[in-house]
């Protein structure tokens, strides 16, 4: 799924923070958390992340997953450090009124999948 | 111990790289790591490798700027291996096993905010890493050591 075309399912409440991002990338699968350590331990390379937490280790855990994207729900704003991070490792930042639930619910009906984790035992 | 291992294959050493931690420094907590990751990545190692000790180094520099004082992430690249080591100068950890137990953390609220301390951080370095070494002395400091095999995967 574009992102492009993730924002527009969001009701264009989504807002591009960082300059010069490609709308055309192809998202695969979606996580949603504000737990980096599960990121980290779940995360798989060209996924979009939602998360309610909006700081600088956000952006780290997605250079070091391969997140290729962020979404901030609820409207949550990042500080001004947080972005130009965001921007210095070219993840683009997104920003929507919709809730995590409501987020998710919407993007999940539109066909898009999160990561199945099989149980380790 | 770690001496007598470089020793061994000093000769080998085809990189090595240090980065310093600072403990307390959260805002820029992660970034030896992300240096780490583009300098592997320059280097040409398999992505899947860089991917595992990329994450590890991070969940380990965390805990460095969690409950250290200062530390070193070291990077050492043989022709067969990855050894990342990160050691450092703080309170230690008195009981290892009961640390590495998914879900035991004494942290604080602070790196709580950050979306750490669920405890999941040593388990996760320890199934990313190919030989996860943990060692420790307490009002010291802490040792870890992280080997990728380069040889299995490295295709
Ligand atoms: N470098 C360290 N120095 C001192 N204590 C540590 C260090 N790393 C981990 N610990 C201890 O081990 C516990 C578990 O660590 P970890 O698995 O990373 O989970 P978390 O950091 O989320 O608590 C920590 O809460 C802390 O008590
Ligand atoms: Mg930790």
């Amino acid at each position: 799924m574009k992102l492009k075309k993730i924002m527009e399912y969001l009701n264009c409440n989504c807002r591009v923070l960082c300059e010069d991002i490609n709308l055309d990338i192809d998202i695969k699968f979606a996580i949603a958390s504000d737990l980096m350590s599960d990121i980290l331990a779940t995360a798989k390379p060209g996924e979009l992340l939602l998360t309610g937490l909006a700081h600088n280790s956000v952006i780290r855990t997605c250079e070091i997953t391969g997140i290729n994207a962020v979404i901030f729900v609820r409207n949550k704003q990042p500080s001004d450090d947080t972005i130009k991070l965001a921007q210095n490792c070219k993840i683009p930042v997104l920003l929507t009124d919709s809730t995590m639930f409501e987020a998710c619910g919407i993007l999940f009906s539109k066909g898009l999948k999160g990561i199945h984790i099989e149980r380790a035992d | 111990m770690k001496g007598q291992i470089d020793k061994i294959t000093d000769s080998e050493v085809l990189f090595e790289q240090e980065f310093k931690i600072n403990g307390g420094d959260f805002i820029n907590a992660g970034e030896s790591s992300s240096k780490l990751k583009n300098i592997l990545k320059e280097i040409g190692i398999n992505t899947d490798i860089i991917r595992r000790l990329a994450i590890a180094a991070y969940e380990a520099e965390v805990n460095v700027v969690t409950y250290a004082r200062h530390g070193i992430m070291r990077i050492l690249i043989y022709p067969e291996k990855i050894l990342l080591t990160i050691e450092d100068e703080g309170p230690g950890i008195g009981d290892i096993d009961q640390a590495m137990q998914p879900g035991y953390s004494t942290a604080t609220e602070e790196i709580r905010e950050m979306g750490f301390g669920a405890g999941m951080g040593l388990p996760n370095m320890k199934k990313n890493a190919d030989i996860f070494n943990i060692s420790s002395i307490v009002d010291k400091g802490t040792k870890l050591e992280i080997t990728m095999n380069l040889n299995d995967k490295n295709a």
